[in-house]
């Protein structure tokens, strides 16, 4: 039986993950995000799970990485200045193919910031953060319902594609109690194997990602962050290993972004177009309801990272769009990329999110 | 010399009732004087005492993120020496700040041999999060990441010896104080700055907030904690101890039935065997530091 609960959004993201098989999370209190950490050290050990508070942000994906080399699901929750300290390990764990799971509870940045206040400023840096070419999944959980739901979904696109998956929410998603439905069992894919026997750990399947071989499962494993072939040796002044390595880590998410694209289309019709994802989200909703104007649609992103490039055909009648963020407009020049009509940002600062009115105010601008 | 009557830290700030690191910071001060650039790492100390219009200082002072200081301190220090200047270099850090993330750049503060004093305000817990445990949480307490329950007795390890990691850097001035002992605390203060290179103090400064006792108690409580022989106030100059405070011991429950952290340890049940561990801590520190006076007969 699903159960009707009334619960705060830090802790459906440790209930989502718990549920979702996660058995290890390496962490470090920081505001906005403490509560999923504290949630995770009273339950983890009841299901003999590992909670381990490390000495700080470094040491807690460093962790992270460890455990899920041991082949269970594992995560870490942080916000701004923690995931600043964990750049050159995510780096680390696209280079070696880490499933992990990575919850930052976006605070006002840059440096120490608004620790309790939200912000959307975050929406580059788990993108491009770390050094060199590489490609990661962000989803953005715009309730508490999501908050539960997209934790558990991370961890089954961090097993199929061996990449750091992001839940970018927000401070205001992460604090907020509403009513969510805790569901019996969360859809859970069984672990990634390798389906052919050979002694290549990291040669890629047919979809461009290899089958896991955590330690101890039959396999000589070597794990480096240099560039490595496929026996997973260094091999780092040869041109084409760095670049086959690195061209298939990144293909290997960007070339299935229709397949795992996940958002909201509403009044596909619209000439006027809202683009959100987390947060503002809520605000639009608002805003929709109190237009009641079928002119007006809305593209809410669920899934921020890889973009879904094709807006375009979604909404083929639109003359504008108008994205809504909690910051000085990122993903809003991600969408001026792959689109031709103007893109109107709203940018909002300071950790008040934005107010209905002022969303309907900007559709009367565009038009 | 210690100036009295000096106040560099301003009263209004937002600290709780019965803060024990305000009274440290407000120490502390007396202890260093005008002449100083103060560098705070994260935490408790720098949240209550530093927004405006409520803010407490009335020295230079800088704020780097939590794992910094000591690095952002070295270069203050490097780059004052090299212009002929002489202004003191105090970095103040919480046991979050100073036992976990920003030992690295501690240690290599200190390796380096910068003249600078390093105040650790040790109130056993990351408070400003909430108390979650830190490396200086001592055995048993519990906290958000070490609750106490049915299958556990809170934190699991005991305290860090961070004072010992510090003079193995070949610090020339390591002490241990509490602020209930407050002219003790302040002279070694003193003795930390007037001294060239990098020196540690440790000053112990409970919580009410985060230990669970009432907030007249901070002064009762760092004192219990040194009279059960489970905090030892001492000086080491060169890798030596030169200075133990001693003291006719209490039995450590004495100090940990005042506080909630250690509740779980005498209700619904006592524990015997917990309890005795933590006063073989006490026993050890007794015979490592030669604490016990012994008492003579009239």
């Amino acid at each position: 039986m699903s159960k009707i609960s009334f619960i705060q959004g830090n802790i459906a993201c440790a209930e989502g993950a718990l549920a979702a098989g996660c058995r290890f999370f390496g962490g470090y209190p920081i505001t906005p995000s403490t509560e999923i950490a504290e949630h995770m050290a009273m339950k983890l050990p009841k299901v003999k799970g590992t909670f381990i508070q490390m000495e700080d942000e470094i040491g807690s994906i460093a962790a992270v990485i460890g455990a899920a080399w041991t082949g269970v699901r594992a995560m870490t929750a942080t916000s701004g200045p923690g995931l600043s300290l964990m750049m050159e390990n995510i780096g680390y764990a696209v280079m070696t193919e880490t499933p992990l799971v990575i919850v930052d509870i976006q605070r006002g940045g840059p440096s120490t910031g608004q620790p309790t206040m939200a912000s959307q400023g975050d929406m580059f840096q788990c993108r491009f953060g770390s050094h060199g070419d590489y490609s990661i999944i962000a989803l953005s959980p715009a309730t508490v319902q999501e908050m539960y739901e997209m934790t558990a979904e991370a961890f089954n696109l961090a097993d199929r594609f061996r990449v750091p998956v992001f839940l970018m929410a927000d401070e205001i998603i992460g604090h907020m109690r509403e009513k969510m439905t805790l569901p019996d069992t969360v859809p859970v894919m069984p672990v990634r194997e390798r389906t052919e026997r050979s002694t290549l750990p990291f040669k890629a399947e047919k979809d461009g990602v290899p089958g896991f071989t955590p330690f101890g499962k039959g396999h000589h494993v070597h794990v480096t962050g240099l560039t490595h072939d496929e026996r997973g040796y260094p091999s780092t002044t040869n041109p084409d290993v760095h670049e086959r390595l690195v061209t298939r880590l990144v293909a290997k998410v960007e070339s299935t972004r229709r397949e795992i694209a996940s958002y909201d289309v509403t009044n596909p019709e619209a000439e006027t177009v809202f683009v959100s994802y987390g947060a503002p989200t809520r605000a639009v909703w608002q805003a929709l309801h109190d237009l009641k104007d079928d002119t007006v649609g809305h593209f809410r992103l669920k899934m921020v990272w890889p973009f879904p490039d094709w807006v375009e055909e979604l909404f083929p009648q639109a003359q504008a769009y108008i994205v809504p963020e909690m910051n000085l407009g990122l993903i809003s020049r991600e969408l001026e990329r792959h689109v031709t009509i103007p893109v109107i940002s709203v940018p909002r600062l300071g950790g008040a999110l934005h107010e209905p009115e002022e969303l309907i105010r900007a559709v009367e601008g565009a038009k | 010399m210690v100036e009295r009557d000096i106040e560099l830290l301003e009263c209004g700030h937002r600290a709780c009732a019965g803060c024990g690191l305000a009274m440290a910071a407000r120490l502390m001060l007396k202890a260093v004087g005008k002449d100083v650039i103060i560098v705070s790492a994260t935490g408790c100390m720098e949240v209550f005492s530093t927004p405006y219009p409520e803010t407490a200082w009335k020295v230079p002072w800088i704020h780097s993120l939590f794992e910094n200081a000591a690095g952002v301190g070295s270069g203050i220090e490097a780059s004052l020496r090299r212009q002929g200047r002489s202004e003191k270099v105090v970095i103040i850090g919480g046991d979050g700040a100073t036992f976990d993330i920003g030992i690295q750049c501690i240690s290599g503060a200190f390796e380096r041999g910068h003249d600078i004093t390093y105040i650790c305000y040790d109130n056993e817990a990351y408070m400003n999060t909430g108390i979650q445990r830190s490396g200086a949480t001592p055995y048993d307490a519990s906290t958000t990441t070490s609750p106490a329950g049915k299958h556990s007795f809170g934190n699991t390890r005991p305290k860090k010896d961070l004072p010992a990691i510090m003079a193995a850097h070949g610090s020339p001035y390591v002490a241990t104080a509490t602020i209930a002992f407050p002219m003790d605390m302040m002279k070694k203060i003193e003795r930390a700055v007037a001294t060239k290179g990098p020196c540690y103090v440790q000053v112990h400064s409970p919580c009410a907030t985060g230990w669970g006792f009432e907030s007249d108690q901070t002064m009762t409580i760092g004192k219990l904690a040194v009279e059960s022989g489970l905090w030892v106030n001492f000086e080491m100059v060169n890798g030596e101890v030169t200075r133990v405070k001693k003291v006719v011991r209490k039995p450590v429950e004495e100090y940990l039935i005042t506080q909630k952290r250690f509740r779980h340890l005498f209700r619904p049940v006592r524990q015997e065997e917990e309890i005795a561990k933590i006063q073989a801590y006490a026993d050890r520190n007794a015979e490592k530091f030669s604490l016990d006076i012994k008492q003579q007969k009239k």
